[in-house]
Formats: structure tokens, C-alpha cells, sequence
């Protein structure tokens, strides 16, 4: 008898240490990340330092873009307002720094994802808002229509700390043309250079060139060649180490492109509550428990329709209707020729 | 020995709290870069760097090293370093002793040069000669030629390359030429302090850095034929020189800057080492029958120099640290290609970092002690 009472209690130990593990991971879901921003009541977000249609502060100081985009879905979802956002505008040898200090919870700045990044340096990759690809402008006076005129010789201008300086080796080695790499630290310095006749072609993502050409001091004596030389998958980062607030950044992303999906704008979410459809009912909060597994309500991803709009509503606004590339190309849903294909919100 | 407890105790709690304070960061920072799964170490050194540089003294690419990558921004510190520390010093003394001058115009030339360029912040007057300069110079196409063989242009100074033969045998001869003039330095001093007889050293050293080399040109076999930069198109309006050697304006601009704005403190030392010699010392010596270059030479600089010295060193010190301003117009120093690029690419921030800053501290204290030890030689003796 006694024997049988020695082995009950360890199985009721067994289960209470069970039961208690299960309570003590359900209240880890409340990510440190996301504790503190609620405290401080704004979402702490790394940008660029102005780069029209992506992140671009006007005289005012209001920062408008689709990477400042992201950055303000994610406050509407967490915070229900999509203006509470600090903004720290970094180089691009200062972001990952700053967000691996935790100076910044993320990092939406233009930031090619790839297998060192994501593996290396203490980052994780969430997904991906713009599917880019690394390009060369030059003078249109030179005669260069393609990369295949480039000559032994050729001096090139680009950015330090960016894949570009990476490709841009590969890109000549493989062509087997030598070069002059000119590496500046600030985009500025960059387009002042080239601007000048330091560099025969400036070389950085083809969206960059596009929303640079818009600052030279006379854009339409400059083209960008047809040649796309690399993949850039362009998107936000967050710190390692917190799978809570990484999954909140990367659906309040997913959410943007879904809402797209089915048609759900920020003049018609509140409306879409009553559809038919689904999935379409989740997306705007009226049908399941979504936002509960991050600890957050469930209109959440309603807010982030309502404040900030769907990836379509956010592109147009920031790239198609500023001029730097009308053209959606990938960046179109996949149901439309494009490539933006996210999992579902269910 | 006799130790007193009050003389060691406080030296103990400065040496614990130092120990502590270095202890707590260091742990921290472990602590940190553990929980964000960030690995520390040095091996990143050795793994291929990937990415090119513009400008390197060393043969280099990016199938190189890491560790080659930061001996090539170092390298290229080194450079504009000296090369800026040679011409502050010229220019620093030619103008601090033209401050004196009983000139107007050159006096108030001098003071002016030294009031306007030390009173703009350095890192404008980096762009204002990088920038300006560069839409001011002509493109290739452009460019007319300076003495038929140098080429100023936006893409830098093209200048005709020497091409060698024998060049051993002419560098032995400078070396010699060199040997020698020590020799007959050392033999004169001790004919003067012997017979009070002057051997005209000066003369003769000239010399014979002119005719030892000149004789290896005649007899040793030695020949020296010049590659001349030559226009080249790459496209309908992009043109470039080849051949000869080429300095990148990032370069021409970062001395030019660094040299102009040190030189400014270096004649104020000057002056002031000038001034510091009691004007009793210079009238004395022309009593005794020295002629001016002798006054100048015998008397006034020794003291001046002592005064001249101490501070000079630490505007040396300036211009190399002031040097890592280069990443501004891309001029691939150590800051920009290692604690930039490098730094970008591997994410070590810390190590990098750390390896950077004990860089500059070791060019520093190097910089340093060399002028220490100058400084000891030239201060008073007393015997």
C-alpha cells in the first residue's frame, strides 16, 4: 500500500511540474519585445536615411514610405495607433548594430535577406515587402545601353556595408572586366559623386537607382540599364531570440498583402466584417481568435487595414504615384503575374 | 623597502575599481551577445573577404583575407598619414616663420592662411576639397596635359610610371651616397672640435647624393624609361588613362585637407617656439661674430625646438586620428574598408571595433615615442 501512495505521488508531481511548464510557456507567449513596447507605448523602428517610396522623412519630419509601413502596422496592431512609431534613421553600417544592441525592435530599412544575415549575426529575417534586384545607372550621353559595354577600366560608385559591394565583384568577375570600386558611407555622398563624373555607373538595388535619380540635378540625362545582376529580397528584421514579436512582425506584413488578396482596403475593412467569405472575416477580426496567440485582441489586424491599408493601397502611395516605379513588376500579387504569395491568416 | 599602508591602499582601490569596471563590461557584454546567439571570436580573420578595395598599397582582391583587407586600410592610414604629417610640417614651418616676417604683406598672408583654415571644421573642409575640387577638374577627355606627361582629372592625378633597370644597383648607390655623407658629418665634427677648422658639409653632401647615383646611371648599367598615361575610351562620352600610375582624388583631396588644416597649428608652434628664444640669445651670438645662418642655425632653433617640439607631436597625433574622416569621400582607410565594409559584412562588431581602436592607439603611441625620444635628444644637457 505504502508502496503504491510513493508511486501516486510522483506521478501527481509528474503532473504538477507538467501543468506548470504548460502555464510557464503560455505566459513566455508575452514576448519581452512586446512588453516593453506597450510600456513605452511606441514601436521602436530602424529606417534608412531617406530613400524616397521606401523610408523618407519630408520637411516636417513625417516619414512616409512602404518600409515606414510596415513599421506602422505593426503599431496599429499592437499599440491601435499606426502613428506611434519612433523613427531612427541608420547607415546601412549602423542597422544591424542598432537593432542587435536593441537600440531598435526593427528593422525595416531596405535590407536584402540572406543566408549570413538571417544565419550569422543575431538576426532573424520576417519576410519580404519588395522583391528587388541590383542594377547600374549610367549617363545617357555615354551610349551604354547594356552591361555587356562595360570596359576594362570602368569605375563604379556604390555604398559600403550593402550586398551591392558584394555583388558588384561577382557581378565584374564574372564578366572578367576589371574595375574601380569608389565605396562611400552615406547614399548622399554617393549621388554627388557620381553626379560630378567621379564613376562611369553607380550600381545599388534597381528601386534605389529609380529613387535616386529623382535627386540628381538633372534625372533625365540618366538611365538604368535593363540588366538585373542579383536577387534582393528587401524586408524587415528583428532581433533573435524573440519568436513572439518576430511572428507579429511578419503577420502584420502578411496581413497587408492578404488584405490586397481579398480585396480589403482601408475605406472598406470596417464593411468586410459582414462577407461571406471566411477568410476575409478573419482578416478584419470578425470570425476566430487570431490575435490571441499573440497576446494581442482580436482586431488587430483590422486596425492595421484601417490605419495604414493593404500592400497595394501602401505601394501606390509610396512608389507608383511618387513616379519611381510605376511598375509593380514582382512586387504584384500572385494571382496577378507577380510573386507575392503569402501563408494564410487562419 | 619600506612600504606605508597609506601609500598603497589607495593605489589597491584604483586598481580593483579599474578591474571591476573592465570586468562588469566585459561580462555584460557576454551575457548579451549570448542571449541574441551572437558568437565572439576572431576567426573571421582568416575567411575570404569577397569584397575588392579601390586603392591598395598590397596586392589585393576579395579572394584575400579579412586579416589582408585590414592590413590594406591600414596601409593606406599609414599613408595619407605621412604623407599629410610631411607636408603639415613644410608648410606649418614655412608659415609660422612667415608670421614673423617683417613683410607686411607676407605677415599678414601668413596670419590670415592660419586664422581661416584652423577655424573651419576639418570634416568640411574634407568635402569642400573633394566636392568642389571635383566639379572643378576636367573629365579625361578634358584634361590638358601638365608638362605633356601629367593628367589632372575627375578621376584623379595620372603621372608616368617609372620603369627600372637595374634599379638594385641605384638603390645601393643612395644608400652608399647616404653612408657616406654620415661618415664625413661625423669627421668634420671632430676636425671643428679638434682644429676649429669648418668643412663645408653641406656642399659636399649634396654632392654627393647627386653624383653617386649619376654614376650608377653611367657606368653601374642602370636605365629609367617612363610609361606615359594614354587616353582610353570605354564609351561615347567616358574616358580613362592607362598605363602610368593613377592617385584617386579621394586621396589627393583627404592630404590636401588634412595637410592645409594641420599645417595651421604647426606654424602657431612655430611661431610661438621662435618667439620663446629671448631676444638677448640672438644678439649674443652676433656679438660673438656668428653670421645670421649660423645665429639662426646654432643658437635660435636648438631652444626653439625644445619649445617647438611637444606640441608639434600632438598635431601629428591629430592628423592621424583625424585621418579616419576618409570614409566621408571614400577613401579607403582603416575605418572605412575594416570597421565598415568588413564590420558590414561579417557583423563582429565588437571584434572589429576592438581591433581598430588598438590600431589607432598603437600608430598613436608609436607616433608618439618617436618624438619623445627626438624630443630628449634636442632638449638641454646638462653636464
Amino acid at each position: 500500500m505504502f508502496k503504491y501512495l510513493k508511486q501516486l505521488t510522483s506521478l501527481v508531481a509528474m503532473v504538477a511540474v507538467l501543468f506548470t511548464f504548460t502555464t510557464e510557456s503560455m505566459a513566455a507567449k508575452k514576448s519581452k519585445t512586446l512588453k516593453n513596447t506597450q510600456k513605452k507605448g511606441f514601436v521602436r523602428c530602424g529606417v534608412s536615411q531617406g530613400l524616397p517610396g521606401f523610408s523618407n522623412a519630408d520637411a516636417a519630419g513625417n516619414w512616409t514610405g512602404i518600409d515606414v509601413d510596415v513599421c506602422r502596422a505593426v503599431a496599429a496592431a499592437v499599440l491601435g495607433d499606426a502613428n506611434k512609431v519612433k523613427f531612427t534613421p541608420l547607415s546601412a553600417k549602423e542597422r544591424f548594430t542598432a537593432l542587435t544592441s536593441g537600440e531598435i525592435d526593427i528593422l525595416s530599412r531596405n535590407t536584402t535577406w540572406t543566408l549570413s544575415r538571417d544565419a550569422d549575426i543575431g538576426l532573424t529575417f520576417v519576410g519580404v515587402n519588395f522583391y528587388d534586384g541590383q542594377g547600374f545607372m549610367v549617363r545617357k550621353s555615354s551610349g551604354i545601353t547594356s552591361t555587356s559595354q562595360f570596359k576594362d577600366g570602368i569605375s563604379a560608385c556604390t555604398n559600403i556595408g550593402t550586398t551591392t559591394e558584394l555583388n558588384m565583384r561577382d557581378f565584374f568577375n564574372s564578366k572578367g572586366i576589371k574595375y574601380e570600386p569608389v565605396a562611400f558611407e552615406k547614399a548622399d555622398e554617393v549621388v554627388a559623386a557620381y553626379d560630378a563624373g567621379r564613376c562611369d555607373t553607380y550600381t545599388t538595388d534597381k528601386s534605389g537607382l529609380a529613387a535616386q535619380r529623382t535627386k540628381m540635378s538633372n534625372p533625365d540625362e540618366h538611365i538604368v540599364l535593363p540588366e538585373t545582376v542579383s536577387k534582393e529580397p528587401l524586408g524587415p528584421v528583428v532581433r533573435q531570440g524573440d519568436s513572439v514579436w518576430e511572428d507579429i512582425v511578419r503577420w502584420s506584413l502578411n496581413t497587408m498583402i492578404e488584405a490586397e488578396e481579398y480585396g480589403i482596403t482601408s475605406a472598406n475593412a470596417d464593411m468586410m466584417k459582414t462577407s461571406d467569405n471566411p477568410a476575409i472575416k478573419r482578416l478584419v477580426g470578425a470570425e476566430g481568435e487570431l490575435g490571441a496567440a499573440f497576446g494581442l485582441d482580436n482586431d488587430w489586424s483590422l486596425r492595421i487595414i484601417k490605419q495604414v491599408g493593404n500592400y497595394g493601397e501602401s505601394y501606390k502611395r509610396n512608389i507608383a504615384d511618387t513616379g519611381i516605379l510605376p511598375d509593380r513588376g514582382p512586387n504584384e500579387l500572385w494571382t496577378k503575374g507577380g510573386i507575392l504569395y503569402v501563408p494564410p491568416a487562419r | 623597502m619600506n612600504f606605508k599602508l597609506k601609500d598603497i591602499v589607495p593605489q589597491l582601490i584604483t586598481v580593483t575599481a579599474v578591474v571591476l569596471v573592465f570586468g562588469f563590461f566585459t561580462y555584460n557584454a557576454q551575457i548579451n551577445m549570448e542571449n541574441r546567439g551572437i558568437d565572439f571570436g576572431y576567426g573571421f580573420l582568416s575567411q575570404e573577404s569577397s569584397f575588392d578595395v579601390q586603392f591598395s598599397l598590397i596586392e589585393y582582391d576579395g579572394s584575400h583575407s579579412y586579416l589582408r583587407a585590414y592590413l590594406v586600410g591600414l596601409l593606406n592610414t599609414i599613408l595619407v598619414s605621412v604623407i599629410g604629417i610631411i607636408i603639415a610640417t613644410i608648410l606649418g614651418v614655412i608659415v609660422g616663420v612667415a608670421r614673423l616676417s617683417p613683410n607686411y604683406l607676407i605677415n599678414k598672408f601668413a596670419a590670415f592662411y592660419v586664422e581661416f583654415f584652423r577655424n573651419i571644421p576639418l570634416l568640411l573642409q574634407i568635402f569642400f576639397w573633394y566636392f568642389a575640387a571635383l566639379r572643378a577638374l576636367p573629365l579625361p577627355q578634358d584634361a590638358e596635359a601638365i608638362f605633356g606627361v601629367f593628367f589632372l582629372t575627375i578621376k584623379g592625378l595620372y603621372v608616368p610610371a617609372f620603369i627600372w633597370q637595374n634599379f638594385s644597383v641605384f638603390f645601393n648607390s643612395i644608400v652608399a651616397a647616404i653612408i657616406a655623407i654620415i661618415v664625413i658629418r661625423i669627421y668634420a665634427k671632430r676636425v671643428q672640435e679638434n682644429q676649429g677648422k669648418q668643412i663645408p658639409v653641406f656642399l659636399i653632401s649634396i654632392g654627393l647624393i647627386f653624383i653617386l647615383p649619376l654614376l650608377s646611371f653611367l657606368i653601374g648599367g642602370v636605365g629609367v624609361s617612363f610609361e606615359v598615361p594614354v587616353l582610353k575610351q570605354l564609351a561615347t562620352t567616358s574616358f580613362i588613362y592607362e598605363g602610368g600610375v593613377s592617385l584617386p582624388p579621394e586621396l589627393i583631396a583627404l592630404t590636401l585637407s588634412l595637410s592645409l588644416y594641420t599645417a595651421t597649428f604647426i606654424a602657431e608652434c612655430v611661431r610661438a617656439g621662435i618667439q620663446g628664444v629671448g631676444k638677448g640669445q640672438k644678439e649674443a651670438a652676433a656679438s660673438i661674430g656668428l653670421t645670421p645662418n649660423q645665429v639662426l642655425k646654432l643658437v635660435i632653433m636648438p631652444q626653439a625646438l625644445r619649445i617647438i617640439i611637444p606640441p608639434t607631436t600632438n598635431q601629428y597625433l591629430n592628423l592621424t586620428k583625424n585621418s579616419s574622416l576618409a570614409a566621408a569621400i571614400a577613401y579607403p582607410d582603416l575605418v572605412l574598408v575594416f570597421a565598415g565594409t568588413a564590420l558590414m559584412q561579417t557583423g563582429k562588431a565588437i571584434e572589429i571595433v576592438s581591433i581598430t581602436m588598438f590600431t589607432y592607439l598603437t600608430l598613436s603611441i608609436s607616433i608618439s615615442l618617436l618624438m619623445n625620444w627626438y624630443n630628449k635628444k634636442i632638449a638641454i644637457q646638462e653636464k
